[in-house]
């Protein structure tokens, strides 16, 4: 018989947990906390890597019994097929209830409009908060992380939303010990985010001590892109290369996965694990300093979407 | 130092510490904070030029380090930190998570907050101005909430030419305070952030000084108590019971240890029921294990067919807390609305949410000086007192001495769900507080 938790080296105390297993240990009483106290709670689930870890800790969260909650997709119309493909397979391997919120069935009934710079992340919102409202989710698991930008460097676990979704930086709750208070009012709702405290380099050892699969564009291989903005994009149909940008074949892999539109993939030619946490030990830039064009629309970016209700 | 054999320990198993700042404005407080992510080389090259990008907007000279950690819009427009932030770095040795919060007197909630999770609390003062009113009011907050490990960061020691005597005054007299309210351990480091004394490297303007810098202290301090010395408790989240043709017949408790350690073939009551069973299992995540301790979370099963549910604690036979409906505890109002007697709350505690009425109110307390205000009547936001409260249903309470989470409690208004008061059941202090005198309550000192 084993013991799960390892212990560090050159601690003295037994008892000492490893960092990893004190952050899945976290992440697995918050899903515990909802279950426990929620009555309609979904997932958020991209097929980027925080959204599997998310799926991971909470089936380890509920085993042996089936995880006690729904996903949902906002799909933007310009994912990876790659990652689409990767979730429709885990879904159907963990006997999942998969709902899909469209940006394209919005835009094509004239719903939403395309923004110039074709970029979709924004437009998220909208079909994210009318999901929530038409399924009734009282509790909507995110898969962000306080590291990850300074104004989520504010977030709750709990997160309050009211019935428009929007976040109040003034009317969030305190957070003390490992009291989540998820009380809202009808019609309001409450974003869970379990891996708040997980860093971006946490993530990745965490998936390589569990041997978790992920999609293979988080790898390094040869892909068509162009350059806009100091970002290496994705030929395609969503609205790339323009006039005057270069398709040149590179051999790139993906930080974080969002939408074609605003995903930049870096040079690497990291084509394992171990190889993409070397890289990222090594790397001098933030993940999404480095990949995601959404946030470098101003410094107050992330707070303005936020307080409309992005994720 | 090359980046092979830096990914190499960075990538060796570490252990994990939380824990807190506070500090004034003008203690350099955000430019400490900084500087700890800067000299750790864990500020990144955007980040780092994002901040020189906005000091050069600002016609500042040299990058501000604060500015790396003010983020909110509110923030920058007012130079001030109005939350608490989280921040995030790593050395070879270990992983930090900072509650970094904003030290002036409306803002002692924040500080509980940040303090509530927190295994050391980092107290910083100007070396020009020694201890004030509220370095009193941080070693409260730290003693309160019953932070394991304290220290005095005495900064700015570049303007009063890193002279000794300076800094031996101001630790003694912070040592001798925050002992007196039972502050297990307390540690004084002089530094400058500004000028980088001490925090990660070691002063070379300060030889008199043999201790280690604030991040070698951070790196070194235990992280996890002796648990064989606890009370071991197990507030049950939920109940897993998969019913499937796989899994007919398993029912297993899942929660998280909030303290000590528990093992298969153990005797244990289920409160408040105060049904007995002997431990069956243990589930840790998807393996069997003999022993499992806090803060893992786990599965336990048990060999009795006994009603368990969300709510329940599990404890040791012989050592399990009593079950009371009467509850007497320090609080820190931490909502815009108040908090008066005859008000009727939810209590939470651990996995148990249960009616309450606040049945009195004796006293409020002053941090500055831990002078006590009879009869308030009611508390507002920000301040800290005592409360009686009586429970709707029984629940199975420690003093918040022994066992900071089956100790601690909220307050929360049933009408809208706002979190009101945070609690510590039990006597607030470790030792007797000195100035223990009673003042006229009408010395208001909030805002």
């Amino acid at each position: 018989m084993t013991t799960v938790a390892t212990v560090s080296e050159g601690t003295d105390n037994p008892y000492a947990l490893s960092h990893l297993d004190s952050l899945e240990s976290e992440a697995v009483h918050i899903f515990r906390e909802v279950a426990g106290e929620f009555e309609r709670p979904v997932i958020l689930f991209s097929g980027g890597k925080d959204s599997i870890l998310m799926l991971h800790l909470a089936l380890k969260a509920f085993a042996p019994a089936p995880v006690p909650f729904a996903l949902l997709h906002v799909d933007t119309g310009h994912n990876f097929p790659e990652v689409l493909a990767y979730r429709d397979r885990t879904v159907a391997e963990h006997g999942l209830r998969l709902h899909v919120a469209s940006v394209q069935e919005y835009i094509d009934a004239g719903k939403l409009r395309e923004r110039p710079d074709g970029t979709r992340n924004p437009l998220q919102t909208v079909p994210l908060t009318e999901a929530i409202q038409e399924h009734r989710f009282d509790a909507v698991f995110g898969g962000g992380r306080r590291d990850e930008e300074k104004a989520r460097a504010k977030e709750r676990v709990f997160s309050l939303r009211d019935e428009f979704s929007q976040w109040d930086p003034r009317r969030q709750r305190p957070e003390l010990w490992q009291l989540y208070n998820g009380r809202h009012a009808p019609g309001e709702h409450v974003r869970v985010f379990p891996i708040s405290n997980w860093t971006e380099l946490d993530v990745w050892q965490y998936i390589e001590r569990e041997g978790i699969e992920l999609p293979a564009i988080y790898f390094a291989h040869e892909r068509e892109v162009f350059n806009r903005s100091g970002m290496w994009l994705t030929a395609g149909d969503w609205g790339g290369p323009k006039e005057g940008e270069r398709v040149e074949t590179r051999q790139v892999r993906y930080r974080t996965v969002g939408d074609m539109s605003c995903t930049g993939a870096v040079d690497s030619d990291a084509t394992t694990l171990d190889a993409v946490i070397t890289e990222i030990a090594a790397s001098r830039l933030t993940e999404r300093g480095a990949t995601r064009a959404d946030d470098k629309m101003s410094e107050a970016a992330m707070e303005d979407r936020k307080r409309e209700g992005y994720f | 130092m090359t980046t092979v054999t830096q990914h190499a320990e960075q990538l060796s198993t570490t252990t994990l510490l939380r824990f807190a700042t506070a500090g004034s404005v003008d203690d350099g407080k955000s430019t400490l904070v900084g500087r700890l992510l800067h000299d750790s080389k864990s500020v990144l090259t955007d980040q780092l030029e994002a901040v020189e990008h906005a000091s050069r907007n600002r016609g500042q000279e040299a990058p501000d380090l604060a500015l790396l950690t003010d983020g909110l819009r509110a923030e920058r427009e007012q130079g001030i930190t109005i939350d608490v932030a989280y921040r995030y770095f790593a050395t070879p040795r270990r992983r930090f998570i900072l509650a970094d919060t904003p030290g002036h007197v409306q803002y002692t909630r924040n500080m509980v907050t940040g303090a509530s999770t927190a295994e050391l609390a980092v107290v910083l003062v100007d070396a020009r101005n020694g201890v004030v009113e509220q370095t009193r009011r941080h070693a409260a907050v730290a003693a309160l909430l019953r932070v394991p490990h304290v220290v005095l960061a005495v900064n700015k020691m570049d303007l009063v030419d890193y002279a000794e005597p300076v800094f031996a005054a101001i630790a003694e007299e912070f040592t001798a305070y925050a002992a007196s309210l039972g502050v297990p351990e307390i540690t004084a480091i002089p530094i400058s952030a500004l000028a980088g004394d001490n925090v990660v490297e070691p002063s070379a303007h300060m030889d008199w000084y043999g201790g280690p810098t604030v991040l070698e202290h951070l790196e070194t301090v235990p992280v996890s108590h002796d648990l064989t010395a606890c009370h071991a408790r197990f507030p049950v989240q939920y109940v897993i019971r998969p019913q499937t043709a796989e899994h007919p017949d398993y029912r297993g408790y899942a929660g998280q240890i909030a303290a000590g350690a528990f093992r298969v073939g153990e005797a244990v009551t289920v409160l408040p029921s105060g049904r007995t069973s002997t431990i069956a299992g243990i589930d840790a995540l998807g393996e069997s294990v003999d022993i499992a301790w806090a803060p893992q979370s786990v599965t336990i099963r048990l060999a009795d067919d006994i009603d368990v549910s969300r709510g329940d604690l599990i404890a040791p036979a012989d050592d399990a807390p009593a079950v009371t409906q009467d509850v007497e505890a320090t609080v820190c109002h931490v909502a815009d609305q108040p908090l008066a007697v005859g008000q009727r709350v939810l209590l939470k505690h651990t996995t148990r949410t249960v009616k309450a009425i606040v049945k009195d109110i004796p006293s409020r307390l002053t941090l500055d000086d831990l002078s006590q205000h009879p009869a308030p009547g009611r508390l507002v936001a920000n301040d800290i007192g005592r409360v009686v409260v009586r429970t709707a249903e029984p629940l199975a309470l420690d003093a918040y001495a022994d066992s900071r989470r089956t100790g601690s409690f909220l307050l929360i208004d049933p009408a809208d769900g706002t979190t009101l008061t945070a609690g510590m059941a039990g006597e607030a202090f470790a030792a007797t507080a000195p100035g223990e005198e009673t003042a006229a309550d009408d010395a208001e000192w909030d805002f």
